[in-house]
Formats: structure tokens, C-alpha cells, sequence
């Protein structure tokens, strides 16, 4: 358990020190995201999950966009450059929009 | 198919890149119209009808849709099918197809193109499948090159076993599904390869049409988990099919839910649950994949540790809770019976009864495929010479169907596409092998000498090599035009037998019969038969049905078979219950007609005595005491006094049906009926067809009292 207390700090310290700002705009709203799924969470673990639907949208929506998220940091990073051959950021970014109008015009006419 | 490779070889000129572009162009059309093309055999032989029982279905809520508009069609409650109990259309069906034929016909008549509903109906497989053509090369051409692509275009256009679904007037799920089904492998391919978002988007959207349109998206939706858990345990996953599965998994699984009739199955049933699963995993493995680059190796084993604890603990605990629960639904009938083959025939005799769900013989292999059976294992070959995510996934696809396929017949139509992309494969690159030694060198001579030394007789060897297989291929184009032409074509609605000299008579009783239950009968009155033609009772006599193809209930059913299966006194009870007003009957003991209620009888039997107010019917009762089921004098007198006997044979004894033969010769079964001298008391009859097919009769009313 010792050893768990000291890897934690310098993986974060690492982390501070390398990884590019954008790289770093995207994290805050990943765990934006994620406090926001946990939330829901919690809330249809108390409230219960009545409105099946309306649940479902909400967390099907926090989790997408997650995903989505990440999906847009692994094309923007670049250490992931030969991945993703011929493959722009701002690419990347349309792609991100137009997968969300996608996502949320569902959301929207499931949330009922 | 050779043809494009021989008409490369023959241009005049070198090729340029236009000349090959052309003749790409010219030879994925000329596949396209032959699929449309040669599907129509159906309908220039009889007219353009729909054929079979479930199409019919399908063509009476697309009429409802046109007339109605879509909501009116998403509220629909259908009173006409399963009395007294009814059925909520909207929500109990997969709406793609009729709103794909809806749309078509909506955007025609824009266009002032005057074309009836019905047309529409009976040519849109034809046309679906000239757009699978073309999906199909996009997806081969991904997998291999373009000349491959081609050659699997070719294939797919007259593969039989695809056709059996797809011919004209063949309006049913399947005929589109097949063109979702590949748009979103083409789809999912393509994001694999790119890693875009886009491309996985296309796929979600793929998938929802799929959804839409067929059951067997079920399919799809674990066969590409699949592929993604493959690639893992290859240690072939990147970010690429992260991004690819992650953002399909996401939309997809919203998109599907949708369709009212899937629903919340998505995050409950156990079928979708490998897809959840791999989603899980992808995340998992993205993320410790993150830390693993950025820690070093003892630290990162260490925290990895500790997270798959908790994770694994957590997890399982849900799973077994909700389980346990029921929040997780078990899994179907009909899945289980893709696992294990003889599930269905001992638990369920309602899906065992149905021809289309039985297990696959491998005659039927040849006859749906025919070359293709041979050339699929050198295609497979190709494909693991050169290992890469797209074949890995086509792989999987061809195995799995194969599987799938052995077990349902219905199902050779999921196999008939990869079956024809990996031939296609197989023949463009064997095919190219060979083709290059036969060609004068004139360049590169100097370049390859090393080689060509190697064997002798090489453009020999190859000329005979390209001959061979030419002529395979020009076997299968005969062949399967012959299976189409004599299996696939005849309408079930309308039927044709050859006279003795040759001349084709046509039997047109079902539309006789339909259309005099629609003229002659009460708009109210319930019509009993068994199920398969509840869709065409409703669809062309617009009477009420007791049960119908859509085999939701099984006791209704049941009780039907009871009747069918018992005395007339004890029938008289069940139809009184049920509110029976008139009773049809198939009989083809007239004509030869094979297909009819008496052989399929023994299937009502047990279905009625599948439940527990049927127990009373026992199957040994229909047999003889050698195990027979025999019609005549030496048949079980149970079979001989029950309703449906008595139906089909009414009056029969009177008939002379061959020459040479006594009164009352079923020319089904090939013998002299048992019970010729009876007469019915509480039925009676109300119109028999012109060859005997379709019998009609009516139930009496209760005797007045005192008589």
C-alpha cells in the first residue's frame, strides 16, 4: 500500500510536466464529464432509474461524450501521430461535432 | 468476372488509367442490373404479386403507412389479427422496410413518377440487392484491391442463396437487411482502417437501419465485439479501433433503442451483453495502455493490480445482482437454438415446426453456393496470408456464418455474402497469379528472367490453371440461373404444374378463395385456419384471423391445434369459444398439391398438445400401431374422425382423381382415403376452389332448443 502513495503523486507529476496544453484543456473536460456521469449515478442509485428512458439518455449522453472525448485526444495527441495518418486536428474536431449532433438529436428525442 | 480480366488483356492500346476506370464502371453496373435482372423471372412468369406468407404482412402495414402516415402507423392497434386478443403493430415490428418502400413511393410520386404501392413492394429487394452489389465491392475492394471487389459484385448478383430472399415480389426483412448488414461492415471497415470518428458514425448509422430492419442485427452486434476482443488477443488493438468500437458502441446503442420493438433490450438482454462487455474492456485496456507508456514497468504492474482487483470484484458482484434480480433478461428460444441445434425441437415445437429453422443439409450448401463452397477455403487462405484488421474481421464473419448457417437454413443468407467476398478474393488473386504468366512479356523481361526459369512449362500451367477456373466460374453463372429460375421463383400464392403435354396450368385458387371470403362473408366474421396463412387472410380477404404468422402466443395456437386435432363435437367447443365463424382449410389432395394442411398436420397436433389444456391429445394416438401416419383404411381412427381429416376430405370419396384408381385417391400421399362416407353436424361447407385447394367452411349455430 506504501508503494500505491508514492506512484500516484509522480504519475501525476509526470503528467503535469509533459503533457502539451491542449492535451490538458481536454482532461478538464473529460473529468468534467465524469463527475457528471458519477452524479447521475448516484442520483438513479437513490432516486432509482423510473423514467428508464430519461435516464438512459442522460447517461448514454455523459458516457458518449466521454468517449467522444477521448476518442479526440487520442487523434489530437501527438504521439499518436502514426496512428492516425493524414489525419488533422481540426479533421479530428469536425468529426467530434458531427458525431455529437448525431448523439444528441437522439438524446434529445429519447429523453421523452 | 474472367471476362474483365481477358478484356484488359485484349485492348488494344496500353491501359491507361481512364480505359480501366471504364471498364471498372462498366463491369460493377453491368452486376448491379444483372442482380435486378435476374430476379425477375417471378414476375414475368405470373404478374407482379407478393409472394409467400409473411410478405403479405409486410405489404398490408406499407399500404396502412402510405395511407395513414407515420404516426397514425406507430399508434396502430391491429384488430384483425389474433382475436380477440389484437396486436399493437407499431410497437411489435422492425418498421425499416416498410418505411423504406414508404419513402420510395413518397419521393416517386414527387417526382410525378405514377407508380402503385404494390410495385414498389414487388421490386424493392430486386433493387436492394443491385445496391448490395455495390456495397459489396466497396467492402471487397477495402478488404483486397478493386479487382476483387468486382469479381465478389459478380458473385453476389446471382448468388442463390441470397436470391431465395430477394427475388420480385419476395417483400420481406431479409431482402434489405443484407444491404444494411454490409453497408456497415464496409462502414465498420473503414473506420478500422481510417480511425476517424466519422466513419464509426456512419457506422452507428448503419446499424441503426439494420436495427430497424431485421432481427438479426443480433448478429452484428456480437459479431463485432468479436472482432474487436480478436484483435486484443492478437495484441493488434490501437487507438484506431478504440476510437472505431468506442464511438459505435456509444451511438449505436442509443440509435437502436429507438425502434420501439428493441427497446431497452440493449442494456438488458444477455444477447447484448458482449457488447457492453467489449466496450468495458476497450476503455480498460485504452486506459492502462495510457499508463503503461507512462510509467515504468514496476510501478505500472504494481497500480494495475490493485485497479483489476477492485474493477473484477466490483463487476462481478453487479453482474450476479442483477442477474439474480432479473434485470437482465436470459437469453430467447431462438438464440439458444443457434447454440445448440436441438434445443428448439425438444422445447419449443412452434420454432421446430417452421421449415426455415431447421438445421442446414450440406446438399443445400452446394446448391445455394455451388463453386463458392470451393473456392471459400483458398479465399481464406489469401486472407491469412496477409494478416491485416479487415481480413481478421472477415474471417470471423465467414466462420461464424458457416456455423450459423449449419444450424438454420434460414441463415445461409447471412453466410451467401461472405461467402462471396472470399471467393472473390480467392479468384481475383489465384486468377492474377496465373493470368500474369500467360501474357507475352514484353517489359520487365529482362528483370524477371531469374524467376521464370524456375518452371518449366509456366504459361502452359497457367493458360490451363485460367481455363479450369473459367470454366468453374461459367458453371456457376448456368447454375445459378438455373436455381433461380426453377427453385426460387414460384410464388407460393400463385402455383403452376406442367400438364401432360407439356402445357402449363395454372392453379390460382388462394386468391380465389381469399377473394370470395372478402366478397361473401360478414366484414366481422372471424376466420380460423392454421397460422401460416393468417398474413394472407388479412391482407387479401380483410377478415379477422384467430392466429396468425406472427407466432407471439403460444397457447392461442394451441388452442387452435386443438381444434384441428380433435373430434367435431369437442372442436364445436373450442370454436364457440373462440367465436369462430368460418374455418379454411388447404387440402391438396386434388392436385398433388404437397404443402398442405394434412401433412402439416402433424405439427398441429404437436403444438396442441403442447400445452397443458391439450394434454389430452397425445401424438401416438395419430400414428398406426406400426408407427405410420397413414390417411387410409388402415389409419389411426383418432386421425380419421378428427376435424381437420373430415375437412379436408369432405365429399372427396366421390371424386375420381386418376385413372385407374377407386373414388377418393389422394395423389398426395398416394392412397385411397380411410373415411370416404360421412357428414359433417356442426359444420358447413361454404365453398370449395376449383381445384380443391382452398376449402371454406362455415360454423353452424347452436341448434334452436328442443329440436
Amino acid at each position: 500500500m506504501s508503494s500505491l502513495t508514492t506512484v500516484i503523486p509522480k504519475l501525476y507529476q509526470e503528467y503535469s510536466t509533459k503533457t502539451p496544453k491542449k492535451l490538458k484543456i481536454i482532461d478538464a473536460y473529460l473529468l468534467y464529464i465524469f463527475l457528471t456521469a458519477v452524479i447521475q449515478f448516484v442520483y438513479c442509485c437513490l432516486v432509482g432509474t423510473f423514467p428508464f428512458n430519461s435516464f438512459l439518455s442522460g447517461f448514454i449522453s455523459t458516457v458518449s461524450s466521454f468517449v467522444l472525448g477521448v476518442c479526440l485526444r487520442l487523434q489530437v495527441n501527438p504521439e499518436n501521430k502514426s496512428e492516425f495518418q493524414g489525419l488533422s486536428a481540426e479533421r479530428g474536431f469536425a468529426d467530434f461535432i458531427f458525431a455529437h449532433l448525431v448523439l444528441h438529436i437522439v438524446v434529445i428525442n429519447f429523453i421523452g | 468476372m474472367t471476362v474483365e480480366v481477358q478484356a484488359k488483356t485484349r485492348l488494344p492500346q496500353l491501359s491507361s488509367d481512364k480505359q480501366l476506370t471504364f471498364i471498372k464502371l462498366a463491369v460493377l453496373s453491368m452486376a448491379a442490373i444483372l442482380s435486378f435482372g435476374t430476379r425477375l423471372f417471378s414476375v414475368l412468369r405470373f404478374e407482379s404479386v407478393i409472394h409467400e406468407f409473411d410478405p403479405y404482412f409486410n405489404y398490408r402495414t406499407t399500404r396502412y403507412l402510405t395511407e395513414e402516415g407515420f404516426y397514425n402507423f406507430h399508434n396502430w392497434f391491429d384488430d384483425r389479427a389474433w382475436y380477440p386478443l389484437g396486436r399493437i403493430i407499431g410497437g411489435t415490428i422492425y418498421p425499416g422496410l416498410m418505411v423504406t418502400s414508404a419513402t420510395l413511393y413518397n419521393v416517386m410520386q414527387f417526382l410525378n413518377i405514377t407508380i402503385d404501392i404494390r410495385n414498389v413492394c414487388v421490386f424493392l429487394a430486386p433493387f436492394f440487392s443491385s445496391l448490395t452489389t455495390i456495397v459489396t465491392y466497396l467492402l471487397t475492394k477495402e478488404l483486397k484491391d478493386e479487382g476483387a471487389g468486382l469479381v465478389a459484385a459478380a458473385m453476389i448478383a446471382i448468388v442463390p442463396g441470397y436470391i431465395s430472399r430477394s427475388v420480385a415480389g419476395s417483400y420481406d426483412n431479409e431482402g434489405i437487411a443484407i444491404f444494411c448488414m454490409l453497408l456497415t461492415y464496409y462502414f465498420w471497415i473503414k473506420a478500422v482502417n481510417t480511425g476517424t470518428i466519422l466513419w464509426a458514425t456512419m457506422t452507428a448509422l448503419a446499424y441503426f437501419y439494420m436495427v430497424s430492419s431485421w432481427g438479426g442485427y443480433v448478429f452484428l452486434i456480437n459479431l463485432i465485439p468479436l472482432h474487436v476482443l480478436a484483435l486484443m488477443l492478437l495484441g493488434r488493438f490501437s487507438a484506431r479501433v478504440y476510437v472505431a468500437y468506442s464511438t459505435l458502441y456509444c451511438v449505436g446503442t442509443i440509435l437502436s433503442m429507438q425502434i420501439s420493438f428493441v427497446g431497452f433490450q440493449p442494456v438488458q438482454s444477455s444477447e447484448h451483453m458482449l457488447a457492453l462487455g467489449t466496450f468495458g474492456l476497450c476503455q480498460l485496456y485504452a486506459f492502462t495502455q495510457y499508463l503503461r507508456e507512462h510509467l515504468s514497468p514496476a510501478n505500472f504492474e504494481l497500480l494495475f493490480k490493485a485497479l483489476l482487483t477492485t474493477l473484477l470484484a466490483t463487476l462481478g458482484t453487479a453482474l450476479v445482482a442483477l442477474t439474480l434480480t432479473g434485470k437482465i433478461s436470459p437469453w430467447t428460444g431462438r438464440f439458444y437454438s443457434l447454440l445448440d441445434p436441438s434445443y428448439a425441437k425438444n422445447h419449443i415445437p412452434i420454432i421446430a415446426s417452421v421449415s426455415e429453422h431447421q438445421p442446414t443439409s450440406w446438399s443445400s450448401f452446394y446448391f445455394d453456393l455451388q463453386v463458392l463452397v470451393f473456392l471459400f477455403p483458398a479465399g481464406l487462405y489469401f486472407c491469412f496470408s496477409k494478416l491485416t484488421d479487415a481480413n481478421i474481421f472477415i474471417i470471423l464473419y465467414g466462420v461464424l456464418s458457416i456455423y450459423f448457417a449449419g444450424v438454420m437454413v434460414r441463415l445461409m443468407l447471412v453466410l451467401a455474402p461472405v461467402m462471396c467476398i472470399v471467393s472473390g478474393v480467392a479468384a481475383s488473386s489465384l486468377l492474377s497469379l496465373h493470368v500474369k504468366d500467360i501474357e507475352p512479356k514484353v517489359e520487365k523481361h529482362e528483370k524477371k528472367k531469374k524467376h521464370e526459369n524456375n518452371l518449366v512449362f509456366r504459361s502452359e500451367v497457367g493458360f490451363l490453371f485460367v481455363t479450369v477456373l473459367g470454366c468453374l466460374l461459367v458453371s456457376y453463372v448456368f447454375h445459378c440461373t438455373w436455381v433461380t429460375s426453377e427453385a426460387y421463383s414460384s410464388p407460393s400464392i400463385v402455383l403452376s404444374a406442367r400438364a401432360h403435354d407439356g402445357a402449363r396450368i395454372i392453379f390460382d385458387d388462394f386468391r380465389e378463395a381469399y377473394t370470395w371470403l372478402k366478397m361473401n362473408t360478414p366484414e366481422d366474421s372471424k376466420v380460423m385456419s392454421w397460422w401460416d396463412y393468417g398474413y394472407q387472410i388479412t391482407a387479401m380477404a380483410n377478415r379477422t384471423v384467430i392466429v396468425d404468422n406472427n407466432t407471439w402466443n403460444n397457447t392461442h395456437i394451441s388452442r387452435v391445434g386443438q381444434a384441428m386435432a380433435s373430434t367435431e363435437d369437442k372442436a364445436y367447443e373450442i370454436m364457440r369459444e373462440l367465436d369462430v365463424d368460418y374455418v379454411l382449410v388447404i387440402f391438396g389432395g386434388l392436385v398433388g398439391y404437397s404443402s398442405d394442411d394434412i401433412n402439416k398436420f402433424l405439427w398441429m397436433v404437436r403444438i396442441g398438445g403442447s400445452t397443458e389444456r391439450g394434454r389430452h391429445i397425445r401424438e401416438a394416438d395419430y400414428y398406426t400401431g406400426a408407427g405410420e401416419f397413414r390417411v387410409d383404411a388402415d389409419g389411426s381412427s383418432t386421425l380419421l374422425n378428427c376435424l381437420m381429416y373430415k375437412m379436408s376430405y369432405y365429399k372427396f370419396g366421390l371424386v375420381y382423381t386418376e385413372g385407374g384408381r377407386p373414388p377418393g385417391f389422394d395423389r398426395v400421399r398416394g392412397a385411397e382415403i380411410g373415411n370416404k362416407d360421412f357428414n359433417l353436424d356442426v359444420l358447413e361447407e361454404a365453398y370449395t376452389t376449383e381445384h380443391w385447394l382452398v376449402r371454406i367452411y362455415k360454423v353452424k349455430p347452436l341448434p334452436n332448443r328442443g329440436v
